[in-house]
Formats: structure tokens, C-alpha cells, sequence
């Protein structure tokens, strides 16, 4: 069995030594301490464990952690930046995307993988993108629009920079 | 803000006694030297909230920031008993006695403050956490004057709390006080914790219901590194230091099992009214008494209408995203269990016993929790692990899969309702008769007018186990009745609310109805393929009414939920944007019993035992919902995580007959598109 010694998660290399066919969810929240992606079905069909990979949500509880290679990891850990949150969390907040919370890493690392496609996306794009994340708390709606709220941000900020 | 579990927990605080009504300020609320404010309560927080309006409550009468106030929850060691985080109670009794509580201690600090100063206290008032003289511009913090010395004065029912009509704080929308813990990832829920030297359990489950081990070789397990079995009577199980390895562990048990042959169930309702329990073996019942008032054969026989119909709701999970879990360590002899529950100091009871140790020795901590929705009333979670770490010797972190959610998790109660109406040609109701098999009394009683009536609740044998789930029978219980209500208009060919309104005399339920007609549109014409309906009801003394909007395409069955207009009243509303999405959650999730949830069983084995084989809603599935929130500020606010979910079934129910005639006496309604109608 192959081992992997590395990862690069959040900007950083992080030396490892784990079985090739552990997966990326256990690699990251046991070995990497990094819990926000969670446990929520192991099948792959709830989204709370969505990680970006290369750019694209992924769900880490049904990805091998030998298929992630020289990727880079982003976990909803890595968002902000010297205590300034990005946006995605910042809409989170304010338009109180969130009940129990459990779903709302997964779904603000689905949410980041569709605005770094698609910085405009209509309430149609984001329904269907986002659809493989469940809240059972019944949050969608201001998920949806805090999505959009988080991509008028990211826009008026990028239109603002010198 | 909250404690990050996970860290050594903080030593115990002298218990309080049982009874809440003699405990004094201390027991509840703490003012550190330095000002900051904690408050201790055995209330849990499982998404609905309570976390922030708790603590809105305390800081609208010591009239501070919400940052000042840290919330410690749900720990046996520190928080004074109660008896469970259920039956919307949070809001109309701890949210009133934290008010209480901080009202008195507001006054003890002026009291304090008088003696401090030799002033009368009249000449004193209360601001930025600072009693202030404002004559002399002398001023004392709230740190100074207790300098964190527990606060041992009983405080009481008169405490001089702020009237709603007043509130500067507690009636507002401030974000979630854990908000951004939460969308950081650093929020530690159950499942996320870790603790030194622990390891990573698997239980052994059986393949059918009433199966037995008979044999048992754990030779396999040795191959895993670090793994090893473990046994506790009947319990056996696996740990190993990660997650992947105890599966594979698991997995390296060879077991064999007497299967017991099942007797299938052709047809679960007819077992339900076939099977009922002796009354001398009837245990726990919820929910009012079986009544009776005047004489329902002669309101029937003087009835220009009578109408007598079945209604069935299947069996639900809840499926709470974060699964059962539990971290059980020992030290000394004193277990620790921080788990995911409702119901703290009942898992602690439950724990004492099946340990066989005093509950003094027992200590339940819970995290912040993913959901709940009723299904974490009891301890198996934490049993196992507790058995599992003793067994072990060190630290056990259990987590349940989502199968063994789906399959050993208890259920909603399935039920059977049949009611019997009658109605006069004038359109008043004669006679109402309405009988539950096994779904439950709670939300039985009609809230209309009717001279002769009856209701009825037959407990019954049920072949799952079955506990409390959100609302508990009140939504089977409005279901079959909104919907018969409907059929009874139908048959007088009357409008749906109006015959509704000439029935009901309680103005707070009109009031909902009214409101979600006006914001609706109702008595508009629907447009082609479309229906409207409506349902509401009184429950948990909060009052709710909704209108659906469905689109039926005839020609393949298939059934869309349009819009959704609901209104609800709690009295004064504590929180107008945490309740706004507390009905809104409500309302979704009663679109999934509605339209598509339910367990499947056979052959012994829940079949249903996943998320891509139980339907919940997705984002695809959400209709435009509209929701009105009267706000009743001189009534006492009442809880709301539960009675949004009732009207939503009827609504959508009733909504289909409008559209295609076709009548549903079935939760869920429509599952694979509308019967009869495919081609």
C-alpha cells in the first residue's frame, strides 16, 4: 500500500505518512486537526464534508487521500485572512445563513468553488450547484442569498482595487 | 459567545437543589471581578438559537452588550437540573426565569451600589454595566461591587423584569453569538473532539431487529494495527486509533447471528387499529386526556352533512446532519460524556444505571449540537461509548454512521386517524369524533366550535421503536383534521376559510388565518393546473395558519409546491429574525413529511437507511415561502420550534384537491406524483 507523506492544505505543504486509501476527510480532521469539514453521511450525498481540491468541490469523505496528489487543499479553515473573513462568511453571517451550523463549512466551501467559476451566478446556477449540500435545519434560502450577497462583495471590492 | 469543549473541562460547581423555584441568583448567573457575566443553564442548543436569546434575555435587564454574557449550557457539573431542552419550553419558562433572575440582580447591584456610596437608591441608576450616582458622578462597576463573590440572595417571581413593550435588546435580531466559531469551522461539535489517549469505537450491530449474537471470532481484528475488540455483556465492539481502522476492525469480526423469522406486515395501519396495548401495560402518554362534551350521535343525527374518513402518516427520521455521537471518558471512577443529547441530566440518569455507578460520578457536557428535531432524547450514544471506554481503559469517541442512524435511531410514530364530522346546512359543526392510533393525543382537541365531540387515543403495538420528533402527534393530529375540515367545506360548497372562520371563535388563531389569507391573496383565482389550500392550528400556545400554492400537471402526476404563505404568533417575539427563520426551517422540513419522507422497513432491516434512499429537501425543492410573524408584545412569549411545522401537510394537501380533485388522506402525500393521474 502506497503511503502519502504530503498535502498541500491551506496554502501550506503538510508533511504526512498515511495509507494512500485513507480518506481526505480523515486525513484532514484526524491528522490534520482541521474539523470543519464534517462527518455527516460517508456516501458522498450530503455535502457537509465538501473540501476544494484543485479548485472544485469535492467530497472528501468518498475521496481517497493517494487521489488528491500535488492538488491543492482548501478547507474552510484557510478563508480568513489575518482574522478578516472573506466574504462568503462575512454574507454568512449577516444574512444568518445557518441554524445548527453543522452543514455551513460544506456549504461555504461548495459556495467558494461556484463564485471562483462563476462570480455572478443567478438563483437558478445556485440551486443547482449547490444541491448536493443538505441542510436539514432548512437554511437554503438565505443560503442562496447570501451566495449572492457574497458575490456583490467580492464584485464592488474587486471594482474598488487600485 | 460559548466554551470550546474538547480542552480539560472546568472544575464542578457546588450542585444546586432539585427544585428551580429554590435556587438563588448564583445558581444561575456569576459576576466575574472583572465585570464579565456567565450564565449557567442545563438548556441545550441544537440549532434553534437559544444561545443568542438567552442570552438577549439576560442582557436586556442588566442592561449590557450581548458580548459582556457568556453562556455556559447543558453541563450536570455546573448547570442547574433540567429536565430537557423539549415541547418549546426554553422561551416561556427559562427564557422568563433568566429574565427573572437578572432583574433581581439588577436590583441587588443597585442595592449594593446604595450601601457603597451611602446613597438612597432612588438616586441611582443602571447603564454600560455600571451602577452610576449621577448627582455626585460617582459610578461602580458591576465586577466591583459583587468582586466574583457567588451571589447566594433568592431572587422570585416578582422580580421587576422589563415589560416587551420596553425591551431595548430581547426583541431585537442581533447575529448568532456563536456565528462566526461557525462559519470559521472552529465550532466543535461531538464528532470533532478529542481527548489524550483516546481511541475510535464501532459497535457491533445485528443484520435484522431481534437478532442475537451466537457466535462470535475476533481473531481478524488483531491485523489492524492498534485495533482490538471489546466486549460489555452483550455489547460488543471494536477500537482502534482512527476512524478508517475501527471500520476495518468492525468489518474483521466474524459474527453469527440467530435470525429470527419476521411476520411481515401487509398493511402497517390496519396492525396499528388491530393492535392496541392492554390499558394496565400502558406506560408514558403525552398530551391531553381522551374527552368528551355533549353527545356526537346526536350531533351527527341532527347534521345536514356527515362525513367519516381515515388518514395515515407514515413513520419519519429525523436525520439531524451531525449523527449520534458520544466521547465517554473515566478517571477515578468518575465518568465524563460529552454528547449530542436533549436531555443532559436524563442521559446522566441513564448512564448511572446501565454503568451500574452513582450519578454523582457521572458528568454530562454537551457541545453545541447539530440538530435534533426530538430525536435525541436518549442516551444510546452515550452507553455505548461509556461501556466501550471502561471496557477499553482509556477514552472511547463513538460516532454512529448515518446507516446506523437511519436504522437504530427511534422514529416518529406512524399513525392511523379517523374522524368522524358533522356539519349543519347552515355551516356550523354538529359533531366531531377523531380517534389516533399510535401517532399520539398531543394537538388531538379541535380548536373549533363543536357542541358534541370526542377524541380519543388508542395506543397501540408498533413494529419500530418510536419516541418524540418535532411537534410530536400535533402534525398527524392538524393533518387528518385540516384536511377533513377541508373535505366538510367541500361538501357544504363552502370556501375553506370562511367555513373555518364561521367555526372558530379563538381570535388569535382568526387572527393567523387572516393574516396568511390577506398576504396570500386568498380568493383570487389560482391560474391553469393551479389549487390553493389551507390549514392552521393552536399548538405549544402558539397560534399558526398556512396557504399553499400547488401546480399539478396532469398529464404526468406530477406535483409542485408553488408557494408557501404562513403566518404564526407567540406572543412577544424575542428574537424577529431567529424566529423568522426558526418557522421558515419548520416549514421545510414539514414539506419533506409532506411530500416525499418516509422510513421504509421490510424483512427485519430498515431499507430506508440513507440519504440517497430517504429523501430530505434540497435546495431544488424549496418553494417561495412567505412568512408574517404577528408580534403580540403584550402577551408572554411562547416557544416556536416546534408548532410552524403543523399546517404545512393540509395546506399542500388541501392545495392538491383544488388543483386536481384529487383527494390525499396520506403523509406523505405524493411521493412519485399523484396517483391515478399517470398516464
Amino acid at each position: 500500500m502506497d503511503r502519502v507523506t504530503r498535502l498541500h492544505v491551506n496554502g501550506t505543504l503538510q508533511p504526512l505518512d498515511v495509507a494512500a486509501d485513507r480518506s481526505l476527510l480523515d486525513v484532514l480532521r484526524e491528522e490534520l486537526g482541521l474539523t470543519g469539514c464534517k462527518i455527516g453521511c460517508g456516501e458522498g450525498t450530503c455535502g457537509a464534508c465538501t473540501v476544494l481540491v484543485g479548485g472544485h468541490p469535492t467530497r472528501a469523505c468518498v475521496t481517497a487521500i493517494g487521489a488528491v496528489g500535488d492538488q491543492p487543499v482548501r478547507t474552510v479553515e484557510g478563508l480568513a485572512e489575518q482574522g478578516q473573513l472573506h466574504p462568503l462568511q462575512q454574507a454568512f453571517i449577516e444574512l444568518d445563513a445557518l441554524q445548527c451550523g453543522y452543514c455551513t463549512p460544506g456549504m461555504i466551501m461548495s459556495a467558494l468553488g461556484l463564485l471562483e467559476q462563476n462570480p455572478d451566478p443567478s438563483e437558478l446556477e445556485i440551486t443547482r450547484f449547490m444541491d448536493g449540500n443538505l441542510c436539514r435545519c432548512g437554511a437554503y434560502t438565505r443560503i442562496v442569498r447570501a451566495i449572492q450577497a457574497a458575490a456583490r462583495l467580492q464584485a464592488s471590492a474587486a471594482g474598488g482595487a487600485s | 459567545m460559548s466554551e470550546r469543549p474538547g480542552q480539560a473541562p472546568p472544575a464542578a460547581r457546588p450542585a444546586p437543589p432539585l427544585e428551580p423555584d429554590a435556587l438563588t441568583i448564583g445558581d444561575w448567573l456569576q459576576i466575574e471581578a472583572d465585570g464579565a457575566v456567565i450564565v449557567y443553564t442545563g438548556k441545550t442548543e441544537v440549532g434553534q438559537n437559544i444561545r443568542t436569546s438567552l442570552t438577549q434575555a439576560v442582557a436586556e435587564e442588566l442592561r449590557l452588550p450581548l458580548g459582556a454574557i457568556t453562556l455556559v449550557m447543558a453541563d450536570t457539573d455546573r448547570t442547574p437540573y433540567d429536565m430537557g431542552t423539549v415541547g418549546s419550553r426554553t422561551t416561556p419558562i427559562m427564557a422568563l426565569r433568566l429574565h427573572r433572575v437578572a432583574a433581581a440582580t439588577r436590583e441587588l447591584l443597585i442595592d449594593l451600589a446604595a450601601a457603597r456610596l451611602h446613597v438612597e437608591r432612588a438616586e441611582l441608576d443602571v447603564a454600560d454595566g455600571r451602577v452610576r450616582h449621577a448627582a455626585s458622578g460617582r459610578s461602580l462597576g458591576y465586577g466591583e461591587l459583587t468582586q466574583g463573590q457567588r451571589l447566594t440572595q433568592e431572587y422570585g417571581e416578582d422580580a421587576p423584569i422589563t415589560p416587551a413593550e420596553q425591551w431595548a435588546v430581547a426583541g431585537t435580531s442581533p447575529p448568532k453569538v456563536d456565528a462566526r466559531l461557525i462559519v470559521t469551522g472552529a465550532r466543535q461539535y461531538t464528532p470533532d473532539m478529542a481527548r489524550p489517549g483516546m481511541l475510535v469505537g464501532r459497535v457491533l450491530r445485528p443484520p435484522r431487529f431481534g437478532a442475537t449474537l451466537s457466535a462470535l471470532d475476533t481473531a481478524g481484528v488483531a491485523e489492524i494495527p492498534g485495533a482490538r475488540a471489546v466486549r460489555d455483556g452483550e455489547l460488543v465492539g471494536v477500537v482502534a486509533p482512527d476512524r478508517q481502522s475501527a471500520g476495518r476492525a468492525l468489518a474483521a469480526l466474524r459474527a453469527g447471528w440467530s435470525i429470527p423469522t419476521t411476520t411481515e406486515i401487509p398493511d402497517l395501519y390496519a396492525y396499528l387499529r388491530e393492535n392496541p396495548i392492554p390499558p394496565g401495560e400502558i406506560q408514558r402518554r403525552m398530551g391531553p386526556p381522551d374527552y368528551e362534551a355533549g353527545s356526537v350521535a346526536d350531533g351527527l343525527a341532527a347534521a345536514a352533512h356527515t362525513l367519516a374518513q381515515s388518514y395515515t402518516v407514515a413513520y419519519l427520521a429525523h436525520a439531524p446532519l451531525e449523527p449520534r455521537a458520544a466521547l465517554a471518558e473515566w478517571s477515578a471512577g468518575r465518568l465524563t460524556v460529552w454528547t449530542g443529547t436533549q436531555r443532559p441530566f436524563g442521559v446522566r440518569t441513564e448512564l448511572a444505571e446501565a454503568l451500574g455507578v452513582p450519578e454523582s460520578q457521572v458528568r454530562v457536557i454537551v457541545p453545541d449540537t447539530g440538530a435534533a428535531y426530538g430525536g435525541k432524547h436518549t442516551g444510546e450514544a452515550a452507553i455505548e461509548a461509556a461501556r466501550m471506554a471502561r471496557a477499553a481503559g482509556c477514552p472511547v469517541k463513538l460516532v454512529w454512521t448515518r446507516e446506523e442512524e437511519f436504522t437504530w435511531a427511534y422514529v416518529r410514530p406512524a399513525g392511523l386517524i379517523e374522524i368522524v364530522g358533522g356539519v349543519g346546512a347552515d355551516g356550523a359543526l354538529t359533531a366531531w369524533e377523531h380517534h389516533n392510533y399510535n401517532s399520539g393525543a398531543v394537538g388531538i382537541l379541535t380548536p373549533y366550535t363543536v357542541p358534541n365531540q370526542r377524541s380519543v387515543f388508542h395506543p397501540t403495538l408498533a413494529p419500530l421503536r418510536q419516541g418524540s420528533y418535532r411537534a410530536l402527534a400535533a402534525t398527524a393530529n392538524a393533518f387528518a383534521r385540516e384536511t377533513h375540515m377541508d373535505e366538510l367545506a367541500a361538501l357544504l360548497g363552502a370556501d375553506p376559510l370562511t367555513f373555518r372562520l364561521q367555526n372558530l371563535r379563538n381570535d388569535r388563531l382568526r387572527a393567523v388565518f387572516e393574516a396568511a389569507a390577506e398576504r396570500f391573496g386568498w380568493g383570487a383565482a389560482p391560474g391553469p393546473g393551479r389549487g390553493f389550500g389551507i390549514a392552521g392550528g393552536i399548538e405549544k400556545e402558539s397560534y399558526v395558519a398556512a396557504c399553499a400554492e400547488v401546480e399539478v400537471d396532469t398529464a404526468s402526476g406530477h406535483v409542485r409546491v408553488v408557494r408557501i404563505v404562513q403566518a404564526f404568533e407567540c406572543g412577544a417575539i424575542v428574537n424577529p429574525d431567529g424566529l423568522h427563520n426558526q418557522v421558515e426551517g419548520a416549514i421545510i422540513q414539514g414539506l419533506g413529511a409532506a411530500l416525499f419522507e418516509q422510513v421504509v422497513f421490510a424483512d427485519g432491516q430498515i431499507q430506508s437507511d440513507r440519504f440517497s434512499r430517504y429523501r430530505v429537501p434540497r435546495f431544488s425543492d424549496i418553494p417561495a415561502i412567505e412568512i408574517v410573524l404577528l408580534n403580540r408584545r403584550d402577551l408572554p412569549s411562547v416557544g416556536a420550534g416546534e408548532t410552524p411545522i403543523i399546517a404545512v401537510a393540509p395546506a399542500v394537501g388541501n392545495a392538491i384537491f383544488a388543483a386536481s380533485g384529487v383527494r390525499l388522506r396520506s403523509m406523505p402525500l405524493a411521493p412519485h406524483g399523484l396517483p391515478g393521474l399517470r398516464p
